[in-house]
């Protein structure tokens, strides 16, 4: 049957409303002229209310991560893409392969069809870049002020390859630590966009899909033990997990620990630790001794590994504690950010 | 970074912290008062303790501005937020501080009240120009440091005419507090002072002098960068050894002997003594602290809407009074680490980076830990 003639969404002027969401023409004009037109594959057409998917020979790896972030639109990225990454990363740092994507879209009553354009074609583009498929999803709409223009969720499934035996549980004392970039960008990227800073900034997020570093890691070190991404909390916060996951030490070398000019200077001026903010496309990683130089060097060969250094060691310690030698030659201990990582007032 | 990183060299730190162990006299001990929350945070960021010998022991005083604000001026702030809607705008760590029954003010902002962190007194105003409908109060805090900013704030709201605007000024002064610690017995121990560096390059270096004379502690002003700390605790050392007491500056290239006379304006024209303040751990001081002049009474908020100041003792356990006088240290205190930690503080010292117990807790356990050298990369 031909559908009736409808008006297409107006991009330019449109805003979404209650009926976006309601179940109607309208939610299913904005599905099919917007999600569908943009994520486009053989398991959203079939337009069913999941998605069937191919056998896998494999274990599956299944993570999800809800992603709230204000501005919509910080240099460097946009909420879309941080969704895709996101979700990818947390599947990527299991060890596993990423290969579908759900997405769940709350968005608040008056966000511009513009805005939610562009976000979902950031999506579309971040999801294909990174070879995984968007193929089902979900959208509510909430009156005005019920939420901060859109809130995503995205479930990620994986398959992981036998061998491969990487979790936070895993350190073992001896273990070397790495780190695949400079720390902080995404942090200081995203409360300059805040104009919170009282100072301009050029710092871009980092925000990256990992799963291409971790394959190229996991070919050269296979004895990997724990993989994680330093999102919220900074790589303090990963850092004291993995500690008591593993009921082990970690000594790093804070000469060994990249962060930029920029970053560093932003919190410098703010009081704030390089250390306790969030980062969007970093990798720690921890493996034995041994695959240290090797693991190193497949890290660098990637793009996104570059900057990669040994960045410290596992020790026996049963009070878990992360230390940091520091550049002078002293140390202190890295604890986990006790709330908010909130300016230092002088 | 160019102006922090030749302040923070290692070798020069290292060769800095051999000169000091050479000049100390084994035969006694050197008991160091760092005043300022900012050279503690220095201290324990940096690994410094661990550079420097067995007979220097460092001291945290109470310049760390969340510290010593009382109880009861948190439960003004409190009560303006719940009972008076306003708009109430502060710095990060004030929002954190347990007042009455542990509320914070974050704690009063989920319960609906209107709380929101700024980074300067300005920000707050901006906010009063933006919602002309809502009364925006700054609750201004700090020593000397932040005092300027929060008299230009109010020169700023008096040009524009602001109806909207008013700061719960809770702003106290350096030289007082370290007249209390002084005054107080343990002081008898205490062998000098390592002096504020943000707070003197207001006040300027010459404020120190009656400390030198009157009380004969040797005074050396410091940067906040490790070399500076080091050179000012090694200055220490000389002046100790040679039975000297004076005022030294080591933050030359900031602080000037008369300090900052534009900034000492803006707060003369603005603030005026108080007869008396509370303070955390120190009692409560004659002329200790400043408040709006009456030519500024308008944009004073305890007048405006009605708010007696009503003390309230500190938690029974706590131990920050002590701490913040130097005659306890936060590991001696029996709730540290236990009932009172970072994420759910008793005590204001265990909330802001620059608190004793806070900077101990996150940095200063590691030194009874285990240590193995890491691997060259």
């Amino acid at each position: 049957m031909t559908p009736l003639y409808s008006r297409p969404l107006d991009l330019e002027q449109g805003r979404i409303e209650l009926s976006h969401g309601a179940g109607g023409r309208a939610m299913a004009q904005l599905v099919a002229e917007l999600f569908a037109a943009e994520f486009d594959n053989e398991f959203l057409a079939q337009g069913d209310d999941g998605a069937r998917l191919p056998r896998c020979d494999g274990r599956l790896v299944m993570a999800t991560d809800a992603h709230v972030v204000t501005p919509l639109f910080f240099p460097g990225g946009d909420i879309g893409c941080l969704a895709v990454h996101g979700t990818i990363n947390d599947v990527a740092v299991m060890g596993a392969e990423p290969l579908y994507l759900a997405a769940s879209f709350v968005l608040e009553e008056g966000l511009p069809l513009r805005e939610l354009a562009a976000i979902v074609r950031s999506m579309g583009t971040a999801a294909r870049a990174a070879g995984v498929t968007i193929v089902t999803g979900d959208t509510k709409v909430v009156e005005r002020g019920k939420a901060d223009g859109v809130f995503i969720t995205t479930t990620g499934v994986g398959m992981l390859r036998d061998g491969i035996e990487v979790g936070g549980a895993n350190a073992r004392a001896g273990d070397a630590v790495l780190l695949s970039g400079p720390l902080g960008d995404h942090g200081i990227a995203i409360l300059a966009a805040r104009h919170q800073l009282g100072f301009e900034s050029s710092v871009q997020s980092d925000t990256a899909a990992l799963h291409g570093l971790v394959a190229n890691l996991l070919r050269a070190a296979p004895a990997t033990r724990v993989l994680r991404d330093p999102t919220r909390g900074g790589a303090a916060a990963t850092l004291n997990e993995i500690a008591r996951q593993s009921r082990v030490g970690i000594v790093l070398d804070e000469a060994a620990i990249a962060v930029r000019t920029e970053v560093a200077a932003a919190c410098e001026l703010l009081g704030l630790d390089p250390l306790d903010l969030a980062n969007e496309g970093r990798l720690i990683v921890i493996c034995p001794a041994q695959q240290a130089q090797a693991a190193l060097a497949a890290l660098r060969a990637h793009p996104l590994g570059r900057e990669a250094a040994l960045i410290g060691e596992v020790i026996a310690d049963e009070r878990c504690f992360v230390q940091l030698r520091t550049r002078l030659g002293g140390r202190r201990l890295i604890d986990w950010l006790a709330a908010e990582a909130l300016p230092r007032i002088c | 970074m160019k102006y922090v990183d030749e302040f923070r060299d290692a070798a020069l730190a290292r060769a800095l912290a051999a000169q000091i162990a050479r000049e100390v006299d084994p035969a006694r001990r050197y008991r160091l008062m760092e005043f300022c929350g900012g050279h503690t945070h220095a201290i324990s960021r940096h690994g410094l303790a661990d550079l420097l010998p067995p007979e220097i022991e460092l001291i945290h005083g109470p310049g760390c501005p969340v510290c010593v604000l009382p109880i009861g001026r948190i439960d003004q702030a409190l009560r303006l937020a719940l009972e008076h809607d306003v708009v109430l705008c502060s710095y990060g760590d004030t929002l954190r501080v347990p007042a009455s029954q542990r509320l914070t003010l974050l704690g009063a902002k989920a319960h609906g009240a209107d709380v929101r962190m700024v980074y300067s007194p300005l920000d707050a105003l901006r906010l009063a120009r933006q919602m002309p409908e809502r009364q925006v109060v700054f609750l201004a805090i700090g020593f000397e440091t932040t005092t300027p900013p929060t008299a230009v704030a109010l020169l700023q709201a008096e040009a524009l005419g602001l109806e909207n605007f008013s700061v719960l000024c809770n702003h106290v002064l350096t030289p007082a507090a370290m007249h209390a610690i002084l005054a107080d017995a343990s002081a008898a121990t205490l062998d000098g002072f390592i002096g504020p560096a943000h707070v003197s390059t207001v006040i300027g270096s010459a404020a120190y002098e009656p400390f030198a004379r009157e009380h004969g502690k040797p005074v050396v002003i410091a940067g906040f960068e490790p070399l500076d700390l080091l050179q000012a605790i090694l200055l220490l050392v000389r002046q100790l050894n040679a039975g000297r007491t004076e005022v030294e500056n080591q933050f030359t290239r900031a602080v000037a002997a008369a300090g900052n006379r534009k900034a000492l304006d803006c707060m003369a024209r603005v603030f005026e003594l108080r007869a008396d303040f509370e303070w955390r751990g120190l009692g409560t001081l004659a002329v200790s602290a400043l408040r709006l002049r009456p030519a500024y009474a308008r944009f004073d908020a305890e007048q405006r809407f009605d708010l007696p100041y009503q003390p309230v003792p500190d938690h029974k356990a706590c131990e920050c009074a002590a701490i913040l006088r130097g005659e306890k240290r936060p590991e001696q205190c029996r709730i540290f680490g236990t009932g009172c930690t970072p994420e759910h503080p008793v005590g204001s010292c265990m909330v802001s980076s620059e608190g004793a117990c806070a900077a101990h807790y996150r940095h200063g356990r590691a030194r009874q830990a285990v240590i193995h050298p890491i691997t060259p990369a």
